[in-house]
C-alpha cells in the first residue's frame, strides 16, 4: 500500500464534504476490491474516506411495492433480511451466493454497484429489476447507471445512497461461477414484473452487464424455458479467457437463462 | 499395560499431537520470530521473461528512507559468492553430461523469466523497501523469449543459456531400444497417444519465508527457512554456494506449513537473507507473499509425451516406447534433472509385465520459472501415460479395461523390469479387486442408464498405479547421478528420568511425524506417547539428515529410529542383566518392563534409565553410563507402494461440468503406522490429483513469458465443495526392504488420481483424449467437437 490520508466522517454531508476537496479521493465502503487493490499497489489515491460506517446508509426496508435496500447493507445482510426474503427471494438469494462469508459480512451493495466489476452479481440484479439508483444528486435508473466495465454514470462526488427494488412477479438468478475466482462467468438474472419481462447478464461481455432483448421477447410471448432455449446470444463482443472462449459463454448464457427461468417458475 | 491398550499402539489411528499448537495459534513458523534490529528484504523481479540488463541504477533508491541496503548481482560476485546448483547430474544419450547454464542468486547481465531475482533491497520496513525497489532503473533490453515447450527446440527459438544449443539440456535415454523395436515390429496392435501433463504451482499453505542473522562475535550464520531438508540446505550454502563454513552456519526449519516438494530447493531469496545478514550486521527477514509464490517457487510436471504401446492379438503387452519432452524451465533447480528421468522413465513398465520398454527424455529450458519436484514428482507423470494408454489399448481392442489390467499383472516376486526397478512384492489383482467391489463395478451400466435419462453422461475410470518411494538405497541414486547419499539418521536419547527425545533427519512439514515416529518409539519402549518428544529441524540438534521428500520418512526415517531403538534395547538388556544380576540372554523387554526370564525379577524402564545415569557400581570396562544411541539406515532398495483407484464421473453436457460421483481408492502402503494419518495423506494427495485433472494449471502467455495465472483469480486451487467423500480401502503387503515393512503414502493420491479421472471423463464423453486440466469449458467443447454417432 502507498500512504495515503484517511478519514471516517460520521454523516453522508461530511462525506460529501470531504470528497469535494480532497485532490485524488476514494470511497472505502466494505472494501472488498479496493483494499487488495491497493495491497497491490495497483491504486494510489491520495485519501480514503471511509463510507462503511455510515448509520444513514445501512438500511433495508420495505414500503410500497418495493424494498430499499442503503448503499452501506452488508451482503450478508441483505441474504438474511426478512423483507428481501419475503418481496425478492431471488434477490436475497444472489447475495448469499457473492464471494465467501467473509466477502459477505464486509462487502456492501452500494460498493458492488459503483465498483461495477463486470463479473459482479449486483449489477445483474438491477438491471433485471428496473432498479432505481438514488445517490446525493438524483435518481439514476439501472438502465442508464452502468456504463460499461468498471465505468458508472457516477460523477465526481456523487454518492450512491440507496437502491430501490420494485417487487418483481417471478425472479432468479443463475450463476455459472468461473472455476477459479468463483465470480460469475456468465451470470443471468431473469425477471418478470410492472416493468415487463427482463433478461440481464453478467460475467460475459466485455462491457459488463447487459440485456438480451431477444430473450426478453421471447418470454413476453411465453414464460417457460423452452421459449429461452433457442435463442443463442451472438459470441461477438462477449470475453474468451483462459477459462473458455466466446462461443462457450454465448451458450452459457442460454443455458443460464433456462434454467434461471425453470428456477422463477 | 501395554501402548496398544491404550491406543496409542503400532496400527492405530491416534490423534496428531502436533495439531492443538496448530489450531490454536501456538506453531512456530520462520514469519513469527522476529528479532531484535531485524530488518526487511524486498526482491525486485524481472518484469520480462528474457532481456539483457544494460544497466541497474539503485542511486535514488539508495536514499529512499529507511533504506540499509542495495545489492545486485554484481555485489554477490564481487564477493565470491557461487550460484545455485542442481544436485543430481543427468548424462545425454551420447554419455555427455547435461548442460547446464549458470544460476545466479541475482542476475548478473540477463533476465530469464518473469519473477526473476534483479535485487534485494534492505530497509527498515517491508513497505519502505518495496518503495525503494520501485525507485531502482533497470535498463532492459528486452529479447524473445522461448515459452511454448512444443516450439522450444526449434534452431530458431530464442535461447535461454548459450551452454545448451536448442535449449536442449539433456536428450536422455533408459531401457532397451532394439528389444522395443523388435517387438513392435512383430506386434498384432499398436496404439498410440499424445499426452500433456500440465503445468502445476505448488501453493503450499505457508510462502517461502527466511530470517538470515550473523553473529559477528562467533562468526556464525543462523538462517530459519521453510525447508524440507534443513542440512541438505546447509550443505548447499556452505560447499557450493560458499556463504559460510558447515559448521559456522545453522539452518532451522521451524513448523513449515506444506511442502509438497517446493520446499526441498535452496532458492535465491533464502541464500541472499543470510549472505545479506553479515554484509547489514542485521537480521534479514523475508516472508514470499502469495504474488511472489506463484512467480518463483519451482513449479511441477509440465511434459508433452508420445507413447506407443505394442500388444499381441490377446491383449498382452509385448513393449512400451516413449518420447518425453520435459519443461525444465529457465534454470536447473536443486533436483530438477531427476525429476523427468530417473524418477519417471523407471515408472513406466506400472504394474505390468512388459518385456521391453525404451524411453526418451529432452530436458528442456524455456524462460519460465523452475520446474522441479512436485508431489510425486516424475511418477504421476509416469503413471498418467502408462494408465492412460492401457485405458486407450482396452478400448481399441474390446477388452475390458479390467481384464486387460489382468492379463498384464506382474505376478511373480520380485520382479525385474526393463526400466531399473526391480519390485519387491505386491498384489496388483487383490487391490484391483478391492477397489472395482467398492466402486460397485458390477452397478454402473445401471447408474449409467439412469444418468442417461436425467441428460447426464457417467464414465468409469481405473488407474492401477505403482510407484517408488522410500528415496533410496544411496548406492542406487549414486549411480544414477544422485549428488547426496539417501539413507536417514536416528539419535535415541533417553533422559534419566526415563522420558525420550528423538532427533531425526526427517522434516514434518504436515505429515505429522510427531505422532507417529512417537507411536513407534512409545510402542517400543512401552511408555506413553506423551513422554517421547520428536526433535527435527535444527542442524545444530540433530547431527546430520536427508530431510522428507519422496514418501521417505516413514520408510526410511522411522527404520533409522528402529535401528538406533535396537541399539538402545541392546544396552539396556546388558545393564538389567548386570543390576538384576543375570545373564544378558535372560532378559526380556517387553511392555515397558525387564524381566529375568524363568524368575520374578523385574526392574521397570523408568527404574533403569535412572540407573543407566546414576551408573553405581558400573563395570566400567563393559557398560558406560547413559543411555543414549544413534543410527544410520540406508535402505537396501525402494519401496513401492502400489494400488488401484477408481473415479466415476458425471458431466453435465449443457455445461461441461464435471462431478466425481465416487472415487475409491485401495492402496497398499505395507505396514500402517497410524491410519488416521494415512487416510489424510490419502486425501490430500486425491485432492492435488483432483486439481491437476479437473483444475489447476500453470499457463504463461506464449509471446510475452508472462504468467497468466498469477494468482487464485485464475488459477484454480481445489475447494471442499470440488471434492467427493472418499472411499478409501487398504490391501497389505509387506515391504521386505525395511524392518517395518512400510512402503510410503505421502504422494499416492496425488500419483494415482489423475489418470483415473481423466480416464472416467473420456469414457463419459466416448473420446480419445482430453488435455488436463478437463475444465467444465474444455469438455463443453469436446463434446461439440464429438463424431456425431457419439454424441447420440
Amino acid at each position: 500500500m502507498y500512504q495515503f490520508n484517511y478519514a471516517r466522517p460520521k454523516t453522508l454531508a461530511e462525506a460529501e464534504a470531504l470528497l469535494a476537496k480532497a485532490d485524488d479521493p476514494k470511497l472505502l465502503a466494505g472494501g472488498q476490491t479496493l483494499i487488495p487493490t491497493l495491497k497491490q499497489r495497483l491504486a494510489m489515491p491520495s485519501d480514503l474516506i471511509d463510507i462503511g460506517g455510515l448509520k444513514e446508509l445501512d438500511f433495508i426496508r420495505a414500503e410500497g411495492d418495493a424494498v430499499m435496500i442503503g448503499a452501506g447493507a452488508k451482503h450478508a445482510t441483505v441474504a438474511q433480511s426478512p423483507d428481501v426474503k419475503k418481496h425478492n427471494p431471488a434477490l436475497a438469494a444472489l447475495a448469499e451466493g457473492i464471494g465467501d462469508p467473509a466477502v459477505r459480512h464486509m462487502g456492501t451493495i452500494g460498493g458492488s454497484i459503483a465498483n461495477n466489476d463486470p463479473a459482479a452479481d449486483y449489477p445483474a440484479a438491477c438491471l433485471a429489476l428496473d432498479a432505481k439508483i438514488h445517490t446525493s444528486k438524483r435518481l439514476i435508473e439501472a438502465d442508464q447507471f452502468f456504463k460499461g466495465m468498471f465505468e458508472t454514470a457516477l460523477e465526481d462526488g456523487e454518492i450512491v445512497k440507496e437502491i430501490t427494488f420494485p417487487h418483481p412477479e417471478k425472479a432468479a438468478y443463475m450463476k455459472f461461477p468461473n472455476p477459479a475466482s468463483r465470480y460469475a462467468m456468465v451470470g443471468v438474472f431473469v425477471s418478470k414484473g410492472p416493468w415487463g419481462v427482463r433478461v440481464a447478464v453478467t460475467g460475459a461481455g466485455q462491457n459488463g452487464v447487459f440485456r438480451v432483448k431477444e430473450m426478453e421477447d421471447a418470454l413476453t410471448k411465453s414464460w417457460s424455458p423452452d421459449a429461452v432455449a433457442g435463442v443463442k446470444v451472438p459470441a461477438k463482443g462477449l470475453n474468451a479467457d483462459l477459462h473458455g472462449t466466446a462461443e462457450y459463454r454465448a451458450h452459457l448464457i442460454t443455458v443460464m437463462a433456462k434454467r434461471a427461468v425453470a428456477a422463477a417458475g | 499395560m501395554s501402548n496398544a491398550a491404550i491406543g496409542e499402539g503400532i496400527g492405530q489411528p491416534v490423534r496428531r499431537k502436533e495439531d492443538f499448537r496448530f489450531i490454536t495459534g501456538n506453531g512456530h513458523y520462520t514469519d513469527d520470530i522476529a528479532r531484535p534490529r531485524q530488518t526487511w528484504a524486498y526482491f525486485l523481479r524481472s518484469p520480462h521473461a528474457h532481456a539483457k540488463i544494460r544497466g541497474i541504477d539503485t542511486k535514488s533508491a539508495e536514499t529512499a528512507p529507511g533504506v540499509v541496503a542495495i545489492f545486485t548481482g554484481k555485489h554477490v560476485a564481487d564477493d565470491g559468492l557461487g550460484g545455485l546448483i542442481c544436485g543430481w547430474t543427468v548424462s545425454s544419450k551420447d554419455g555427455t553430461p547435461m548442460k547446464v547454464g549458470p544460476h545466479p542468486i541475482l542476475a548478473v547481465d540477463t533476465v530469464r523469466y518473469v519473477g526473476d531475482h534483479v535485487a534485494m533491497v534492505v530497509a527498515e520496513t517491508l513497505a519502505e523497501a518495496r518503495s525503494a525497489a520501485e525507485m531502482i532503473d533497470v535498463d532492459y533490453e528486452t529479447l524473445p523469449a522461448a515459452v511454448a515447450l512444443a516450439a522450444c527446440q526449434s534452431k530458431d527459438a530464442p535461447q535461454v543459456h548459450p551452454e545448451a544449443p536448442r535449449n536442449t539440456c539433456f536428450e536422455w535415454e533408459l531401457g532397451n531400444k532394439s528389444e522395443t523395436e523388435a517387438a513392435f515390429a512383430k506386434a498384432d496392435r499398436i496404439v498410440k497417444l499424445d499426452l500433456t501433463n500440465n503445468r502445476l504451482i505448488p501453493n503450499a499453505m505457508e510462502p517461502r519465508a527466511a530470517l538470515g542473522e550473523y553473529d559477528k562475535g562467533t562468526g556464525t550464520y543462523t538462517l530459519h527457512t521453510t525447508s524440507q531438508n534443513p542440512h541438505v540446505a546447509r550443505l548447499v550454502l556452505s560447499a557450493f554456494v560458499g556463504v559460510a563454513p558447515e559448521h559456522k552456519l545453522r539452518v532451522i526449519a521451524p513448523d513449515v506449513g506444506g511442502g509438497f516438494g517446493s520446499k526441498i530447493f535452496i532458492y535465491a531469496e533464502e541464500t541472499a537473507c543470510v549472505w545479506a545478514a553479515a554484509k547489514v550486521g542485521r537480521p534479514i527477514k523475508w516472508t514470499a507473499d502469495r504474488s511472489e509464490a506463484f512467480l518463483s517457487d519451482a513449479h511441477g510436471r509440465d511434459h508433452l509425451s508420445h507413447a506407443e504401446l505394442a500388444l499381441d492379438k490377446n491383449g498382452k503387452f509385448l513393449a512400451l516406447r516413449v518420447k518425453t519432452v520435459a519443461n525444465l524451465g529457465a534454470y536447473l533447480s536443486t533436483f530438477s534433472a531427476s525429476v523427468p528421468t530417473y524418477l519417471y522413465g523407471t515408472l513406466l513398465s506400472g504394474q505390468y509385465d512388459i518385456p521391453a520398454i525404451y524411453v526418451e527424455v529432452d530436458g528442456v529450458y524455456t524462460h519460465t520459472a523452475p520446474v522441479d519436484a512436485y508431489r510425486g514428482a516424475g511418477r504421476p507423470e509416469a503413471t498418467y501415460l502408462v494408465e492412460r494408454i492401457v485405458e486407450t489399448a482396452a478400448r481399441e481392442t474390446g477388452i475390458d479395461p479390467a481384464e486387460i489390467r489382468r492379463r498384464n499383472f506382474i505376478r511373480s516376486f520380485p520382479h525385474q523390469t526393463p526400466v531399473i526397478m526391480a519390485y519387491d512384492a505386491g498384489d496388483y489383482e487383490a487391490s484391483l479387486d478391492a477397489a472395482m467391489k467398492a466402486a460397485d463395478h458390477k452397478g454402473f451400466p445401471a447408474r449409467k442408464a439412469e444418468a442417461e435419462k436425467r441428460g447426464k453422461l457417467r464414465g468409469l475410470g481405473f488407474s492401477s498405479y505403482i510407484e517408488a518411494c522410500g528415496l533410496a538405497p544411496s548406492a542406487a541414486v549414486g549411480s544414477l547421478g544422485a549428488g547426496v547419499g539417501l539413507w536417514e539418521s536416528a539419535e535415541v536419547r533417553v533422559n534419566p528420568t526415563g522420558n525420550v527425545e528423538v532427533l531425526t533427519g526427517s522434516h514434518s512439514h504436515g505429515q505429522g511425524h510427531e505422532t507417529t515416529f512417537a507411536q513407534l518409539v512409545a510402542s517400543r519402549l512401552g511408555i506413553p506417547m506423551e513422554q517421547v518428544e520428536i526433535v527435527h529441524g535444527d542442524t545444530d540438534k540433530v547431527q546430520f539428515g536427508m530431510g522428507t521428500y519422496g514418501s521417505r520418512s516413514g520408510a526410511v526415517g522411522m527404520s533409522a529410529i528402529v535401528k538406533a531403538l535396537d541399539k538402545i534395547e541392546t544396552k539396556a538388556k546388558k545393564i538389567a542383566a548386570h543390576l538384576m544380576e543375570a545373564a544378558v540372554e535372560d532378559i526380556v523387554f517387553e511392555n515397558g518392563t525387564f524381566t529375568v526370564q524363568g524368575t520374578d525379577k523385574t526392574m521397570p524402564w523408568a527404574q533403569l534409565a535412572l540407573s543407566a545415569y546414576t551408573a553405581h557400581g558400573f563395570p566400567s570396562a563393559e557398560i558406560e553410563p547413559g543411555l543414549k544411541e544413534g543410527a544410520f539406515y540406508d535402505p537396501t532398495n525402494f519401496t513401492f507402494p502400489a494400488g488401484c483407484h477408481i473415479c466415476e464421473v458425471e458431466i453435465d453436457p449443457d455445461t461441461g461440468v464435471t462431478r466425481i460421483i465416487n472415487f475409491v481408492a485401495v492402496d497398499d502402503f505395507g505396514t500402517i503406522i497410524n491410519p488416521m494419518i494415512v487416510e489424510g495423506q490419502v486425501h490430500g494427495g486425491i485432492a492435488q490429483g483432483i486439481g491437476q485433472a479437473l483444475l489447476e494449471h500453470g499457463v504463461y502467455d506464449p509471446e510475452s513469458g508472462q504468467l497468466i495465472t498469477g494468482s487464485y483469480m485464475d488459477y484454480c486451487m481445489p475447494r471442499a465443495d470440488d471434492l467427493p467423500s472418499f472411499n478409501l480401502g487398504f490391501t497389505k503387503t509387506v515391504c521386505p526392504s525395511n524392518p517395518l515393512g512400510m512402503k510410503g503414502c505421502g504422494e499416492a493420491g496425488a500419483i494415482a488420481s489423475p489418470p483415473a479421472i481423466i480416464n472416467a471423463i473420456t469414457d463419459a464423453l466416448g473420446i480419445r483424449d482430453i488435455e488436463m486440466p478437463a475444465t467444465p469449458a474444455r469438455v463443453w467443447a469436446a463434446i461439440q467437437s464429438r463424431p456425431r454417432a457419439a454424441a447420440e
